[in-house]
Order: C-alpha cells, then sequence, then structure tokens
C-alpha cells in the first residue's frame, strides 16, 4: 500500500436516510458520505490505482423516494478509533436527513456487506377507501401465484422477470383511519432483489401509496 | 420537517411528494443542501430570491451566486434564497398541477420576495428568464409589474449589453457586485419603511452607481436602424452607466452549498484572481473584468482550509481568467499539494495558458491527484492569425507543453479552437487541424495509441466591449465548410471534434449585440416555446425565425454588417471602464497584426485606471496588476 494507507479499522455504520434526502440517488448518497467522511475529519483508507476511490461500501441502494430507517455500510481507516468517539465526530457532520444510529467495529477480513445481504423489511403506509380485507384477498392471491411475470429497464432495455420468488412475505394491518399498514419481506441477495414498488403495483396499490420505508437489512451473518 | 406556515398555504411539500417521483433527478429541487441556509423569514424585512436562469446542475457551480447567496445572509435582517430553471419535464409537471416556481430553501412562491435576482452569464438564458417569471406567476413585462410584485433585478457578464432585456428586467446591476448589492438592499429596506411606490423605489436606485433602471431612458434611432443617441428621461439616471468593481477582493467564500446531485463543476472553488491583462482581442472578459487583481497566497491558503473542513469537498479549482497567470502559482500549488495531498484532495486549474505552465507547475499538479485531462486553447493555428486575435504563441512551446503533458500521466489533452476570425482563411483552418495531428503524434510517441485528442471548434462571436465589437459574424456558408473541412481532416483513433451549430452562434450573436426592439422577439420566442436556448437538444430554431419574422427584426442587421468605427452601438451607455477609443485602437491594430503585450508588462491607456481612480487612490501601488503609468 502507498502512502503508508493500510487500512487498520473497519467500522460498520447503522444509519437512516430520512425524508429529506428520500430523493438522493445511490451514488449521490456514497458522495455525500464520502464529503461527510472528510468533514469529520476521519483518515478514510484509499484504494490504489491510478484513480484512488476512498474505501466505503454500503450494503444496498435505496430505491428513490424511499427512506431507510436502518441502512449499513462499512468503511475502513488508516487509524485505530473509537467506534462511539467515530460516532460523536460524525453527528456534527451530517446533513438533514441523515443520522447515524450505530457504529461499531467490524473484521477488516470478513466478506463485504453486499455478497452477505440476504433480505429486506419494507413498510408501506397506503391510503384507500378499501377495506383490509379487500387488500389481503390480493395479498393472498400473490401470493399464492405460481409466477408473477413482471417487466422492467435494466439498462435501457426492457427485460422480463419473475417477482414471485423474491417475495417472502406480505403482510396487511389496520393503521389510522383511512390508512393501511403493508409490511413485506424481500429478496434482496446478490442472486437478485425485490423492489416494493413493484409489489404494490402487483398488488394494485401503486397509487394510493403514501410512503414506503425500509425498515431493516437481513444478513447472512445474522443468521 | 416544515414547520413555519406559509403565507399563501400552498401545500408544496404535498404536491411535490406526488409529481418528484415522475420527474428526472427530483433531487435537483429538494434543497436541504450542507451549508445552504433557511433563515427565519420573519425576522427578515429585505427578501432575496437569487435565480440562475439555468440547470441546478449548471447554476450551482456559478461562484458568482454562490458569493452573493453567502454575503446576504450573512446580513441581519436580510435572508437570500436560491432558485434554479426547473427542467421541461418538471416545468410541465408544475405547469400540470398549477404549482408556481418556488425557491428551494423555504419553498415558497417567488411572488413572496422583495427583489428576484436573476443572474445571466450569458445571452442564452434570455427565454429561460421570461419562462421562470411567467412560471413564478409574475408579468413578464417589466411594466406590467406593480407594487404588488417583487422588483426584478439582472446583473451578471451578459448584462454587459442590457438592452435586450430592457423591457423584462427593472433594473439592472453592473459589474462585480459585492459592494452594490448592499447598497440595493438598503435602498429597499428603506423604501418598505416609507411604503415607497415602486417608480420611487426605482429613482432611488438609479442613483446608486452601477444600477442601470432602462425605463429611464430613452433611444433614438437613425433612419438605416442603427442609434442615433440614449437620453436620460430623469436626473436621477446616470449616463453612461459605469459597472461597479471592488477595489480589493473581498475574503473568500469558505461556505459553499454542497449539492447532492452531481454538478456541472461539483467541487469547491477559489477565485484566485480577478481580471485578466492578456488582452485576447475576441475575449469579452477579459475586456470587462479588469483591473487584474490578485488574491494574497496565505489568504487563499487559509481559504482552502476552511473551505475543506466546511465542505468535504474531495477537489479544488483555483479560478482565474487565466490561473497560470497567477504570479505565485507555484508556490501556491506546492504549498496545497503539501497541506492536503494526504488528504487526496485534488487541485485543479481551469484555464491555463500555455506559456504559463512550467515544468515546476507540471510536477506539482501530477502530485495533485486525478489526471483526467489537460486543457489548451491556442484559438487559432498560425502565427498570422494569432497576431489578430492577439494571443501570440509558438507551435513549439505548444508541443513541448503537449511532451510534458502526457509524459506526466494524462492521457487526453482537450484543445479550444476558433473560427470564423477577422481574416481568416481556409489555410488558417488547415493549420488547426495540423496542430491537432501534430499534438497526437507527440502524444503516440510518448504514450502510443493511448493518447487522445479532444478538440472543440467555436465560431467567433464578436462581442461587446471587446475590440472585435466592429466585425460581423462569419458567413455561414464559409463557418460551413471550414466545420466539414475539420471534420473531414480529423477523424480516426485519438481524435474526438466538437463544434457549434452556426445557428446557434447566430442566435448568440444576434442576442449579445441587440438593443431594445430585440425584445419583442425575445419575448415572441419564448411564447412559441423557445427555453433552454443555449441546449442544442433543446434549441428552437423556427421558433426564434418566425419571432423574427413577426418582430420585424433582420438577423443580418444585429449579427452580419459590418461597422463603421463610429456607429453608437446599443451598450455604449454602459462604461466598463474600457473606453470605447482603446477598443477602436486595438481593433485597427488587429487589422495591422500588431500584438500587445500583457498589459500587466506595459499599460496600452485602456481607460480602466482613469475610470476607477478614486477606487485605486490609497491602495498599495501593487494592489492591481497595472503597472506603474503617469495619469
Amino acid at each position: 500500500m502507498i502512502n503508508g494507507q493500510t487500512p487498520r479499522q473497519r467500522l460498520r455504520i447503522t444509519f437512516a436516510k430520512g425524508e429529506a434526502l428520500k430523493y438522493i440517488s445511490h451514488l449521490d448518497l456514497a458522495r455525500t458520505w464520502e464529503r461527510v467522511f472528510r468533514r469529520a475529519g476521519l483518515s478514510v483508507a484509499y484504494s490504489q490505482g491510478f484513480n484512488p476511490r476512498p474505501r466505503f461500501q454500503i450494503a444496498a441502494a435505496l430505491p428513490v423516494g424511499v427512506t431507510g430507517g436502518a441502512e449499513q455500510l462499512d468503511v475502513w481507516l488508516i487509524e485505530l478509533l473509537v467506534p462511539e468517539d467515530v460516532l460523536s465526530r460524525l453527528r456534527p457532520s451530517l446533513p438533514s436527513g441523515l443520522e447515524v444510529l450505530d457504529v461499531r467495529e467490524a473484521d477488516l477480513r470478513a466478506a463485504s456487506l453486499q455478497s452477505q445481504m440476504r433480505a429486506a423489511d419494507y413498510r408501506a403506509v397506503i391510503y384507500s377507501p378499501e377495506s383490509v380485507e379487500a387488500i389481503r384477498i390480493r395479498v393472498q392471491a400473490l401470493l399464492e401465484a405460481p409466477a408473477l411475470p413482471r417487466r422492467r429497464q435494466h439498462k435501457g432495455a426492457w427485460q422480463t422477470y419473475d417477482l414471485r420468488p423474491l417475495v417472502q412475505s406480505v403482510v396487511v394491518e389496520r393503521g389510522q383511519v383511512g390508512e393501511h399498514i403493508l409490511t413485506m419481506r424481500l429478496q434482496a441477495s446478490p442472486e437478485g432483489a425485490g423492489r416494493p414498488d413493484a409489489v404494490l403495483d402487483a398488488l394494485g396499490l401503486s397509487l394510493a401509496t403514501q410512503a414506503i420505508e425500509r425498515t431493516s437489512l437481513h444478513f447472512e451473518f445474522d443468521k | 420537517m416544515r414547520t413555519k406556515p406559509r403565507l399563501h398555504d400552498l401545500n408544496v411539500d404535498g404536491i411535490l411528494d406526488r409529481i418528484l417521483p415522475t420527474v428526472s433527478k427530483p433531487a435537483r429541487y429538494t434543497g436541504g443542501e450542507w451549508n445552504s441556509v433557511l433563515k427565519d423569514w420573519g425576522a427578515c424585512d429585505v427578501r432575496w430570491a437569487l435565480v440562475f436562469p439555468d440547470t441546478y446542475e449548471i447554476g450551482m457551480s456559478n461562484l458568482g451566486l454562490a458569493i452573493l447567496y453567502d454575503l446576504l445572509n450573512r446580513q441581519d435582517g436580510v435572508l437570500a434564497e436560491r432558485v434554479y430553471a426547473p427542467w421541461v419535464d418538471m416545468e410541465q409537471a408544475m405547469r400540470a398541477v398549477g404549482l408556481p416556481l418556488f425557491s428551494l430553501e423555504s419553498r415558497r412562491p417567488l411572488a413572496e420576495f422583495d427583489l428576484v435576482g436573476f443572474s445571466l452569464p450569458y445571452e442564452q438564458l434570455y427565454t429561460n428568464l421570461l419562462n421562470m417569471l411567467d412560471l413564478a406567476c409574475l408579468p413578464v413585462l417589466a411594466a406590467e409589474r406593480d407594487e404588488r410584485y417583487p422588483l426584478v433585478i439582472a446583473g451578471g457578464g451578459a448584462t454587459y449589453n442590457p438592452e435586450p432585456l430592457a423591457g423584462f428586467v427593472d433594473a439592472f446591476v453592473l459589474g462585480e457586485g459585492e459592494e452594490v448589492i448592499l447598497e440595493v438592499t438598503a435602498a429597499v429596506r428603506e423604501a418598505k419603511r416609507q411604503n415607497s411606490t415602486r417608480e420611487a423605489l426605482l429613482r432611488r436606485l438609479a442613483r446608486i452607481q452601477g444600477v442601470y433602471v432602462p425605463r429611464f431612458y430613452e433611444v433614438a434611432y437613425h433612419g438605416d436602424g442603427t442609434i442615433a443617441k440614449v437620453r436620460p428621461k430623469f436626473p436621477e439616471a446616470q449616463i453612461p452607466v459605469r459597472k461597479r468593481i471592488v477595489a480589493i477582493l473581498p475574503p473568500p467564500l469558505t461556505r459553499p452549498v454542497v449539492p447532492y446531485v452531481d454538478t456541472v463543476h461539483n467541487r469547491a472553488t477559489i477565485e484566485i484572481q480577478r481580471g485578466c491583462g492578456r488582452g485576447c482581442r475576441f475575449c469579452q472578459a477579459g475586456m470587462v473584468y479588469r483591473p487584474v487583481r490578485e488574491r494574497p497566497v496565505d489568504e487563499i491558503l487559509d481559504a482552502v482550509d476552511a473551505i475543506i473542513a466546511n465542505t468535504g469537498f474531495e477537489e479544488i479549482a483555483l479560478l482565474s481568467l487565466s490561473s497560470g497567470d497567477y504570479s505565485q502559482i507555484e508556490t501556491l500549488v506546492r504549498e496545497l499539494v503539501a497541506r492536503h495531498g494526504e488528504r487526496h484532495l485534488s487541485i485543479s486549474l481551469p484555464s491555463l495558458r500555455i506559456e504559463s505552465v512550467s515544468v515546476g507547475l507540471m510536477e506539482q499538479l501530477q502530485a495533485a491527484g486525478r489526471r483526467s485531462s489537460f486543457t489548451f486553447a491556442p484559438e487559432a493555428a498560425t502565427e498570422r492569425l494569432r497576431g489578430i486575435i492577439n494571443k501570440p504563441i509558438a507551435d513549439e512551446d505548444l508541443l513541448a507543453v503537449v511532451e510534458e503533458v502526457y509524459s506526466r500521466g494524462w492521457k487526453t489533452i482537450k484543445l479550444y479552437f476558433m473560427i470564423g476570425h477577422p481574416t481568416q482563411t481556409l489555410d488558417d483552418v488547415a493549420a488547426i487541424a495540423e496542430l491537432t495531428m501534430r499534438v497526437r503524434r507527440v502524444g503516440r510517441q510518448v504514450i502510443g495509441r493511448k493518447a487522445q485528442v479532444n478538440v472543440s471548434v467555436s465560431t467567433l462571436v464578436p462581442k461587446p466591449h471587446t475590440p472585435f465589437q466592429w466585425v460581423p459574424l462569419a458567413d455561414e456558408a464559409d463557418i460551413r465548410a471550414h466545420q466539414e473541412y475539420l471534420k473531414e481532416n480529423l477523424r480516426g483513433p485519438g481524435l474526438k471534434l466538437n463544434w457549434n451549430s452556426y445557428q446557434e452562434t447566430l442566435l448568440e450573436t444576434v442576442l449579445c449585440r441587440g438593443d431594445r426592439r430585440l425584445g419583442a422577439a425575445i419575448h415572441r420566442a419564448w411564447q412559441l416555446g423557445a427555453r433552454f436556448d443555449g441546449w442544442s437538444d433543446q434549441f428552437k430554431v423556427e421558433a426564434w425565425r418566425q419571432a423574427f419574422c413577426e418582430a420585424g427584426l433582420d438577423i443580418g442587421f444585429y449579427a452580419r454588417r459590418p461597422r463603421a468605427l463610429d456607429e453608437v452601438f446599443p451598450w455604449d451607455h454602459i462604461d466598463t471602464g474600457v473606453t470605447k477609443a482603446y477598443l477602436a485602437r486595438d481593433y485597427q491594430a488587429s487589422l495591422r497584426g500588431e500584438t500587445r503585450l500583457d498589459c500587466r508588462e506595459r499599460c496600452y491607456a485602456c481607460g480602466i485606471l482613469t475610470a476607477f481612480r478614486d477606487e485605486r487612490a490609497g491602495l498599495p501601488a501593487n494592489a492591481w496588476g497595472c503597472p506603474p503609468v503617469e495619469l
């Protein structure tokens, strides 16, 4: 490693991406973190090569418009710091809409967060005059369907995929007046990830959806 | 998140949640960026909407408006909020739901502000100015806006000829804004306290040096359509209206807003020098931003420390019209690398003259991060033509620098040329292709087939306030032939050629040289759908053609006509400090192929020292680039 920049510590940061940032794309969020680390004065390790990049990895991209309640990232430092100190250095450097919930040490040699991702939980708020029962019937039908062929755009080209195996569970509950809460667990692994808006669309609830939050991520090492 | 009640109680947040998922890059419209300032609306009595009438990505890259935003928000009782042009999809969505144009900070409609200040660095933004006023539910014509509406102000490079927008803008602020914007703010505060009429406020503003209120002047024309005289209608209206300068550069901006979305120049910027003494004859900035003023090295270094700590930016641009001409550029870059190199700060010098690039500077830049590309602007490729435009540089010097650049890890060199210079022939154009091929050859010798040369060839726009203001825009057939020649001769691996369409150049020429009568064509073109005229994919040539036709204006009269030396130009009553007599002398010197030195070495009496004698008085002798002269 050049410049004595051998990573000495890997920190796992749990953070929330709130309303104010929900329209920020994944790339924009990565750039924001890079700048947060620099403002906080953390000595982030850099990759080698012609265009050295700061070493950190966000576990999973959030769809634009979706907030995240417990997102995760790993960052590699060239210094050894106490996680609590990192937390207190990060806080004043965070823009509104970004919140750090937890900082803990991770094994320097452990596999990447992305490769360990298995599933994600989402919570959608639905405003609809329909009854919970009516929506439940459609949820049941969706879960019993042998396949749910859908189309999505990938690098400009339309392709067909099956949404069904990506849906692990869907539950509907009554919320406040005129409001339903739909929670779902979707596959989110290197083999494929389900999108919450696709599930809501398949249920005919796209226009009724008021807000979607990704509430938690599930990793191989959680098991 | 937002708790403050709004005057009109528009549920902007709710509406945005419905439309933002349907538009491209929605984060351009949500604000809340690091270092953005949301002041208490009720605690401020002068409220500015600062508008950049192009996309967020371009507007956020503009230093001028960022300086004013910071300056105004640091004043007690004053607030400034940002507004950028919504892209066409967002405009459509806003119009569909009846959402008026709003500011990024408090999300209030523009109509609630006291002042709407437009920054106009280039002329292709004129239709966007009209469109944004309309989108804000404000009448586009100044005459139709009474006391109920905010005052519409404009400044920036394009407003050195304010005439085409005379019917739409209430007051122009000419020159450097740092001091005059506070004077305008104070006048508005006073007018609000006294409940003055709009007319009284405008008269008050007209007395401030640098403020031009077009309705207080009348223009008389000759039978041939040229201008006979511009007359002030009131004693308050100055003639000529002299631009403002700051005698010493004020402390630099160290808390710029950090964008979330990727912008054109997504980096920190520090202005190291204002003005340029080189005197390239086509260059408006080189004439209108005089005198040359340098910022001290220590001030820059401290400011960069502060900017990086305040923003977390990974790159700093050292801004100047010619950053290599900064007298201590090597020291500065060396010191920046020493302080920030370990933390991977990239340093970029956006405008380097070939002769200002030393091996020492290149070594420093090599140490300073990403080597994406190196840009040079020879502008002409023959010695003769370089004499005409006053940008003398030897091919051998260029090629020597090119060799150094390629050998130090840069793979791409960008070359900027212009065609349509006065007296240019096909030989001069052929020389562009030859020189480009020689650059590629050098690159291949050094790094083989990885060597890339990107050539941009624009067409000379004879700009107001330059020695070329008497020159007609080149003939369309010639320009097309020259472009065809270059397309034919600059193809192959490692070469990329960019050029401008003649129609776009023609429009830019007409807009920058227009008089008051042009306003009718701008108005009509906007009604016919023209906006984002600087974007090739949005440019609507037919709308403009029809607009000129309906307004009864001849494009050739504005763009293609040779001018007599004594013709009164629409912008002659705007005084940049550089005299028309000096520009005429330099134009004539150009026709004789005479070059001039950088005026920091020898004074050619452009007029700046006479015009700003008071500002200069009491400053240290070396505060400006001007050498000692007898006045």
